[in-house]
């Protein structure tokens, strides 16, 4: 464990140094072509993407740099996904960027940075390389989101997002530093141990826990932190809007599992508490305001609160009456959802660029009118999406939801079950607002009739997103096995 | 692959290509492929008649895979006496529909085709799935295309009746599937539907099972008082959709009670029998007054049809041999004629565009052949004996008999109003003087919308006159079910 091995940490370190080459690069690139940096990008991900993978099916878990990081399978399954859902963004993104003075090496050196903050927090093993990925992440998006310099809502986006994310970040380092003076620790497993004994101060415990799960709950989203959402899902250009709401959701989980769970497991019994009121506020909160928008981003940012607050749900039920027999369960249940919500998340957004011309944001729900006139073929895939959004099978949505509300019943207590038939009333409330984008697609009339022009590795990309939800939903059993898996491993290290 | 999953994927693939390939250019291609697609996969069911043991009570044509392996569920397919006629049924009002649909459906043909040719093959799925997710997944997955029928063909009110048949449907079923969970871990992690038919459950279990699987049985059914969502989307969908819905989508509730509240909550289903008997009557008698002051047509069919779904609930919940019996023939049987009934509002629709009884009269004077049919149907539909829908009716309120008198009295009111309402709107539409000038430009049926109607008329007659094919399947899978609703799962 004291060693530096630096071999676990290569995904990282690629990462990194490639995004230096490719800030480099990009200097002798011209304005009208970013071939040769795009490229570049996209050839240095799929090496992560496919280091992780190839991590993940070893089944080890490594610790590294004295044991500041740990390389475990969540870890690497993890950053394969998130790496991936980086991949197909800038596939997305790279039209939709082209036409707005956006495709600058900024957009790549900065996605790949925010990606390795991402991959920090994914392998970290203590709570200073917890809050170094996370602000290495939120630095990254706060820069991205403000690229459209001259855009009014873009800069107030990123302002709030700077100014809320700053002050999360304070309330989780505060939390930490909490931890740190009860158990005189900051490595995760020494902080487990400490709690384990039984001797800490309890005070000081929970109080340090209150703000851990707050700066946990702003990073999710989850009410009453989620006020940025909404601005900054509607203020950031579309393309740095799938950044936020992609990888970064699956890094939020990560950190939380880290933190909660491999450090604090003994004190569940408090966060679980916290983490039901989150949940069933951003069910409540995000589903009911998600009815009123008209603005379509808008109205995902809301889904997206509503959405994390379903995915707490399994988090809350890992550890029952002390007993933590169903915790491999409920964690993985939870970690497929974020993961099979991100899938349908990246095409979704993907969709909302597509629709988007130079000078035309395709951002309010009036825009999709019609959309099964014009494209047939979109307006079915964004129905894939929104069905899976709402949990309705065959999609993958709906295994996600299964699962959870699984791990929910499987307690056995009383409480957990009447909290998941609020979740189900709540999601039927939240079947509403993704039909009326059916609705809206399907039985309006178009008021734009000109055809979708699409480059080909988009469409077919997007394809291929739609078909993933879909074919995951006929077969799921692989990618919940593979949750499964990794959730095992990293309870067992 | 098995006889059932050809019965499944075939209409479901065929519809996938129908829907990537098909453009509104080439529409002559798309119906005839969708004709073929909904021809062959009914001669694909018909095996499932020929091969049938009617000897035994347990699951044939079955076929069982590893599905989902981290929770345990299987692609467990089977179908017995209960469930094996609601296959051909399906696959057969498909290709009535695609008839149907023919000369009538201009806009989008490959995705009407399509989304039809889906549910019929997601149905089919619902009555032969022995697992409870499996079953639930199709069950869910019907609400997609009906959405989609209702939504995009539908008549003005479409986008209401769609959002308010889709959101209904969901909030009953959602309820289900935390009780599918819940048995899930009762049974010690299994989802198939026959280990729960023999897991002892405590009361107060049993009582919340019973009402979670009837809030979404009784919503799709429909029962009163949840069944307002029907009228809206029969009177908003187009012609298919609503023999679709009635012929083949309220069975689907009305097979969940039998293959799921009966045998997994028996202690439950006899103590709260009463209630389902009560609401049962409300719907048979009230609904069948609401029918009668109907204005629109397909309203009073719809209402009619809740009347009549309200006899199978009935026949059910009264544990007796026939009234089981009955209440699955009358299934059947109201496939046949509510299908038809929507089809003869359907052939008078795309003529005078209008469903109102008040824009008809003398129709007999113009179209005489058709005017034949859809007496004939009426007819059937009040429960003429002769007719499919005269044993349903009958075997119902022979078995309610031995039940109670009064409950059968109460039942075969239901017969005084069915022929009220249907012979008033056969007068009113049908008979008398030629009403007005669309009435006297009528052109009378042509031959595709003869064969369908004489098909479906043939269907009924031959139900009406000679059960007995279909009453031999069911009688012993009835029996056993019978017996084991009479053993209670509490102590055991």
């Amino acid at each position: 464990m004291n060693d530096m091995n630096w071999l676990a940490v290569y995904p990282e370190i690629v990462l990194l140094t490639m995004a230096c080459v490719v800030a480099l690069v990009d200097l002798w690139v011209t304005d009208e072509r970013r071939g040769p940096t795009y490229y570049l990008t996209q050839a240095s991900l799929a090496i992560v993407a496919v280091m992780h993978l190839m991590r993940f099916e070893d089944g080890e878990t490594v610790y590294a740099m004295q044991g500041m990081v740990v390389a475990d399978p969540m870890g690497h399954l993890l950053g394969f996904f998130a790496t991936v859902a980086v991949m197909v963004t800038l596939v997305y993104a790279r039209p939709y960027a082209a036409v707005r003075d956006m495709l600058k090496g900024e957009l790549f050196t900065l996605s790949m940075l925010s990606l390795l903050g991402i991959s920090v927090m994914l392998s970290a093993n203590n709570f200073l390389v917890i809050y170094l990925g996370l602000e290495l992440m939120s630095l990254s998006l706060y820069a991205l989101t403000a690229m459209r310099r001259d855009h009014l809502d873009s800069t107030e986006a990123a302002m709030k997002y700077f100014v809320l994310g700053a002050l999360a970040s304070g309330f989780l380092l505060y939390g930490l530093s909490m931890m740190y003076g009860a158990t005189g620790s900051l490595d995760l497993p020494e902080v487990f141990k400490a709690i384990g004994t039984g001797q800490i101060n309890k005070a000081v415990l929970v109080l340090g826990i209150v703000f851990v799960v707050a700066g946990l709950g702003f990073k999710l989203g989850a009410v009453p932190f989620h006020m940025w959402v909404p601005d900054v899902y509607q203020g950031a250009p579309t393309a740095v809007t799938l950044l936020i709401g992609g990888a970064p959701k699956l890094a939020a989980f990560a950190i939380t599992i880290r933190l909660l769970v491999e450090g604090m497991l003994g004190l569940a019994v408090d966060w679980q508490q916290m983490l039901v009121v989150l949940s069933v506020g951003s069910m409540l909160v995000g589903n009911f305001a998600a009815i009123a928008q008209t603005n379509l981003k808008r109205m995902l940012a809301y889904s997206t609160i509503a959405q994390m607050g379903f995915m707490l749900l399994g988090l809350c039920s890992g550890v029952v009456g002390g007993n933590t027999l169903s915790a491999a369960n409920a964690y993985s249940s939870a970690m497929f959802y974020v993961v099979s919500y991100v899938l349908t998340t990246l095409g979704t957004f993907g969709l909302i660029m597509l629709l988007s011309r130079q000078g035309f944001e395709s951002e309010q729900i009036d825009d999709l009118k019609g959309l099964a006139r014009r494209s047939p073929w979109y307006a079915a895939v964004m129905g894939i999406f929104m069905f899976s959004l709402a949990g309705i099978p065959p999609t993958v949505g709906f295994y996600a939801k299964l699962s959870v509300l699984q791990a929910l019943i499987s307690t056995n207590e009383r409480g957990y079950l009447w909290l998941a038939v609020l979740a189900v009333v709540l999601s039927l409330i939240g079947a509403y607002y993704y039909l009326r984008l059916v609705k809206v697609m399907y039985f309006d009339e178009p008021t734009d009739t000109r055809a979708i022009e699409s480059p080909g590795d988009v469409r077919a990309l997007l394809s291929l997103n739609g078909a993933a939800v879909l074919v995951f939903g006929l077969l799921p059993g692989g990618l919940m096995a593979l949750c499964a898996q990794a959730i095992v491993k990293a309870l067992g290290s | 692959m098995g006889l059932l999953s050809l019965a499944i994927w075939l209409p479901i693939v065929c519809g996938a290509i129908l829907l990537a390939l098909g453009r509104d250019s080439n529409t002559g291609a798309v119906r005839w492929l969708a004709l073929v697609a909904a021809v062959a996969s009914f001669a694909v069911t018909l095996p499932l008649i020929t091969g049938f043991d009617a000897g035994t009570a347990s699951m044939q044509f079955v076929e069982n895979l590893p599905w989902i392996e981290r929770f345990n569920v299987h692609y467990h397919l089977g179908v017995d006496g209960l469930s094996m006629w609601f296959v051909p049924l399906t696959a057969f009002i498909t290709v009535i529909v695609v008839v149907a649909a023919w000369e009538v459906i201009e806009d989008r043909v490959n995705q009407y085709m399509g989304a039809f040719l889906i549910l019929s093959g997601i149905m089919v799925g619902v009555f032969s799935a022995l697992d409870g997710l499996l079953f639930y997944v199709f069950f869910e997955a019907t609400l997609i295309p009906m959405y989609i029928i209702i939504g995009v063909w539908g008549g003005p009110r479409r986008v209401y009746a769609a959002f308010k048949f889709f959101l209904y449907t969901l909030a009953g079923s959602l309820l289900m599937l935390v009780a599918l969970i819940y048995l899930y871990y009762k049974s010690g992690g299994s989802f198939d539907i026959l280990t729960w038919h023999r897991l002892p459950l405590a009361g107060p279990a049993q009582t919340l099972l019973f009402f979670a699987f009837f809030l979404a049985f009784a919503v799709k059914v429909p029962m009163w008082p949840v069944h307002t969502w029907l009228p809206d989307a029969h009177v908003e969908a187009p012609t298919g959709g609503s023999v679709v819905l009635a012929a083949i989508m309220l069975k689907l509730g009305a097979y969940g009670f039998l293959r799921f509240s009966l045998p997994i909550t028996p202690d439950a289903s006899r103590e709260w029998a009463w209630f389902i008997i009560a609401i049962s009557l409300v719907a048979v008698i009230y609904i069948g007054l609401v029918a009668l002051v109907q204005q629109d047509m397909k309203k009073l069919v719809a209402y009619s049809s809740i009347a009549h779904m309200g006899f199978v609930t009935l026949g059910f919940f009264i544990f007796s041999e026939l009234g089981v019996s009955g209440g699955l023939v009358q299934m059947i049987s109201h496939g046949f004629v509510s299908g038809a009934m929507f089809l003869c509002i359907g052939v008078l629709y795309d003529r005078v565009h209008s469903r109102e009884i008040a824009s008809y009269g003398g129709v007999v004077n113009t179209m005489p052949k058709f005017a034949a049919f859809a007496v004939f149907f009426a007819m059937a539909n009040s429960g003429l004996p002769g007719t499919s829908g005269f044993i349903g009716e009958w075997m119902v309120i022979l078995g309610t008999v031995k039940a109670g008198f009064w409950l059968a009295f109460l039942a075969a009111t239901a017969l005084v109003f069915g022929a009220a309402y249907n012979l008033w709107m056969v007068k009113r539409v049908y008979f008398g003087a030629v009403a007005n000038e669309d009435v006297k430009a009528l052109v009378d049926i042509d031959a595709r919308e003869f064969a369908m109607l004489a098909v479906l008329a043939i269907a009924a007659l031959w139900m009406g006159v000679y059960p007995k094919p279909f009453t031999d399947v069911m009688h012993v899978s009835v029996t056993e079910l019978l017996r084991h609703v009479a053993q209670s799962k509490l102590g055991s």
